[in-house]
């Protein structure tokens, strides 16, 4: 009863996590100036850790979740270099 | 699926809502992501996502399997800390390079830039005080 009740919840958290990744794709891909697709790329990258975490719940394995983290770590990491592209033209001075 | 099996109700239930909540707080931030007009209106929408989205998720994964391993598991705080710190600095970071550009090619829907106020320099000495003594 409980498997089945977290297994359908997990299905519809995932579908709505995908259609939460499609929307930010169109952003990336129609974003009409550089900043819509850097802000696209770091909601997707959001949204991929919590898919991750919700894949983590569905297995029992701990394994997702230093996936999860690392998804976030380099997010961030990306979304900074590229704001810093955006304002200066350059990562490193 | 065994281990979804051995979670009892009272927290399957919460697991589930959690999980749910954070999904559709995702869909709903990136729905407006995708709707709204301005980019500077725009970089509002995912932060629903990035706040109480992943919020609940983590919550949900914290509780299942604190349950399951009969233990407090809390490393998914790690991830939540992160997210909290990270988040303003990336789109704070992002907002600025946006301006930055919108009022290098002199758009109209932006501010303009504050006037920078003159260079303070030192003042030459009068030529008639007295020397100092």
């Amino acid at each position: 009863m409980t498997a089945t009740l977290l297994l359908w919840s997990i299905f519809l958290a995932q579908i709505l996590l995908v259609a939460a990744m499609a929307c930010a794709t169109i952003r990336v891909l129609r974003g009409p100036r550089a900043q819509d697709r850097v802000l696209g790329l770091d909601t997707l990258y959001v949204n991929a850790t919590m898919l991750l975490l919700t894949f983590g719940i569905r297995t029992g394995s701990t394994l997702y979740f230093e996936a999860a983290l690392i998804i976030a770590l380099l997010g961030f990491v990306a979304t900074a270099a590229l704001a810093k592209f955006l304002m200066r033209g350059e990562v490193i001075e | 699926m065994t281990h979804l099996a051995d979670l009892p109700v009272w927290a399957a239930i919460p697991v589930a809502l959690l999980l749910l909540l954070g999904a559709s707080l995702a869909l709903i931030g990136s729905i407006g992501f995708v709707r709204l007009r301005s980019f500077y209106e725009r970089v509002h929408a995912p932060t629903l996502g990035t706040t109480m989205g992943i919020g609940s998720v983590l919550l949900a994964s914290m509780l299942c399997f604190t349950v399951l391993q009969s233990r407090l598991v809390l490393h998914e705080i790690l991830i939540a800390i992160f997210m909290v710190v990270t988040t303003p600095i990336t789109l704070m970071l992002l907002a600025r390079a946006a301006l930055y550009r919108d009022r290098s090619e002199g758009s109209d829907d932006v501010p303009a830039a504050p006037p920078v106020p003159p260079v303070q320099t030192a003042a030459p000495p009068a030529p008639d005080a007295a020397p100092p003594v």
